[in-house]
């Protein structure tokens, strides 16, 4: 049997973990309870941060929306300031799961998950996201593509905890798109799942574009070099077919039970072109 | 562990394992077997409960996180008659086995909350979380779309 803590504060989640370093973080739980069953362990205390209050929330301060850990996917889904400054994260939230699941998994749970499948993650990774970590003897602030190393593995130690996510609102030139593609349209997860930004002047001259790959590697891809080469080029489908050729050539995605490399980098190829598709 | 809640109506005082599934808790200790379990890992929505108005899925909470809640089941779901989306459901011939019946009909409860007057494609989005292996879905889709359409008019 499992203890189980819902602290009201940073404090004593700190205090049980110290007591207690076998414990485990409890979000949402629509991942740790299912891999708890899976696994058949129970770590001795799950602590439940579900009712500290500093924890959830959405604001917006200089150029920056600070959103808590906690934060459910159907929350992001009600927020107007997601739906406004970051409309790519709002598109992952809704092919997220199903709404139960939107319900109770929350953002801090999915990049804990570090799952490269995540779908938030190409969402956060494209916005620039950086997260925050805190422990009782400090804060540090990292890019999300720094705090993911591997396949369910961040660089959480110790006591530390992920207390807040801070994303630049883009220049409001951006548009924001996610495309998945999984074996069925709800509950799925992804086979090939792409976010992008892309600035994109009323003559049709792309100003900017950034893209960032879920499931085609152990960890969401960006590439710099691919991602400067399209600004100067022209909008439209022809643009579209040649930036879904450039990325299945570098990525390096691999078979498993869901898909076959080959098939991922087929799927990848079209996925661009589906910006072009509400 | 002791655990103070409101389920379906009722101020109950619970004495259980902090870690105890709520589906276990719900079904077993409280004999409130409305709420099924299927596969029990977030895949099929036949646990589904209402927890603060919300649907949940009580295979994938514990007793503790039910402290200070309200759980609605599908027992507490109608009071004096059945619910009007259990009336839809019979009407329709939405149920056959009934088995995902109970998760169903708190996900639609879920949905007209949110969204009174939902098209047949949010419909679908609603209920994608739950499973039928019985209906073919449309027969689902069309009680939940005849309640849309009687908040529509009543707007009017
Ligand atoms: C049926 C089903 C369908 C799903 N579909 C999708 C899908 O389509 N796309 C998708 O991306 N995911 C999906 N998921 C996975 C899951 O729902 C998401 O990843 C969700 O965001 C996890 O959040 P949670 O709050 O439930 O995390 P939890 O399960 O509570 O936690 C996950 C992990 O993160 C750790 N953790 C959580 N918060 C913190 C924190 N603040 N600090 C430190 N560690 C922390 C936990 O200790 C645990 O190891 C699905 C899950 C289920 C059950
Ligand atoms: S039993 Fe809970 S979702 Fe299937
Ligand atoms: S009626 Fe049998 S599972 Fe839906």
């Amino acid at each position: 049997m499992s203890e189980v803590a819902l602290p009201a504060s940073l404090e004593e989640v700190y205090a049980i973990r110290k007591r207690e370093p076998g414990a485990a973080v409890l979000a949402g739980g629509t991942d740790l309870l299912v891999r708890m069953r899976a696994d058949g362990k129970k770590p001795p205390v799950l602590i439940g941060l579900e009712r500290i209050p500093g924890l959830s929330g959405i604001a917006i301060q200089d150029g920056v929306v600070r959103i808590g850990p906690m934060v459910t996917h159907q929350n992001l889904l009600d927020s107007p300031v997601i739906r406004k400054h970051l409309a790519v994260m709002h598109e992952a939230a809704q092919v997220l799961g199903s709404p139960p699941v939107r319900h109770m998994g929350t953002i801090g749970g999915n990049i804990c998950t570090a799952s490269p499948a995540g779908d938030l993650l190409p969402a956060l990774y494209v916005l620039d996201a950086e997260v925050e970590i805190s422990s009782p003897a400090k804060k540090r602030v990292v890019p999300i593509a720094t705090f993911i190393t591997g396949p369910g593995r961040t660089i959480l130690t110790g006591q530390e905890i992920l207390t807040g996510i801070r994303i630049p609102v883009p220049d409001p030139g951006y548009q924001g798109f996610y495309r998945k593609v999984g074996q069925r349209r709800a509950l799925a997860i992804s086979i090939v799942s792409m976010a992008a930004l892309l600035m994109v002047s009323p003559d049709k001259t792309v100003r900017s574009a950034r893209f960032a790959w879920g499931s085609v590697g152990p960890v969401v891809m960006r590439f710099p070099d691919v991602e400067s080469s399209f600004a100067g080029r022209t909008f439209g489908p022809a643009l579209l077919a040649d930036v879904g050729r450039q990325y299945s050539e570098r990525i390096r995605p691999i078979s498993d039970i869901r898909a076959s490399a080959s098939y991922r980098k087929m799927v990848a190829a079209g996925l661009p072109l589906k910006i072009l598709e509400q | 562990m002791k655990i103070r809640c409101i389920v379906n109506g009722k101020q109950t005082d619970l004495e259980t394992a902090p870690d105890r599934r709520v589906v276990d808790l719900l079904r077993e200790d409280l004999g409130l077997c409305g709420t099924k379990e299927a596969c029990g890992s977030g895949e099929c929505g036949a646990c589904t409960i209402l927890v603060d108005g919300e649907s949940r899925l009580s295979c994938l909470m514990i007793a503790a996180q039910l402290e200070g809640k309200e759980i609605v089941t599908i027992e507490g779901f109608s009071k004096e008659h059945l619910h009007p989306i259990q009336e839809a459901f019979i009407v329709h011939g939405a149920v056959q086995c009934g088995f995902c019946t109970p998760g169903m009909v708190l996900a639609a409860a879920d949905l007209l909350k949110r969204n009174p007057a939902p098209d047949r494609h949010e419909i679908r989005r609603a209920i994608s979380g739950n499973l039928c292996r019985c209906t073919g879905y449309q027969k689902i889709v069309d009680a939940i779309e005849s309640l849309a359409r009687v908040e529509e008019e009543s707007d009017e």
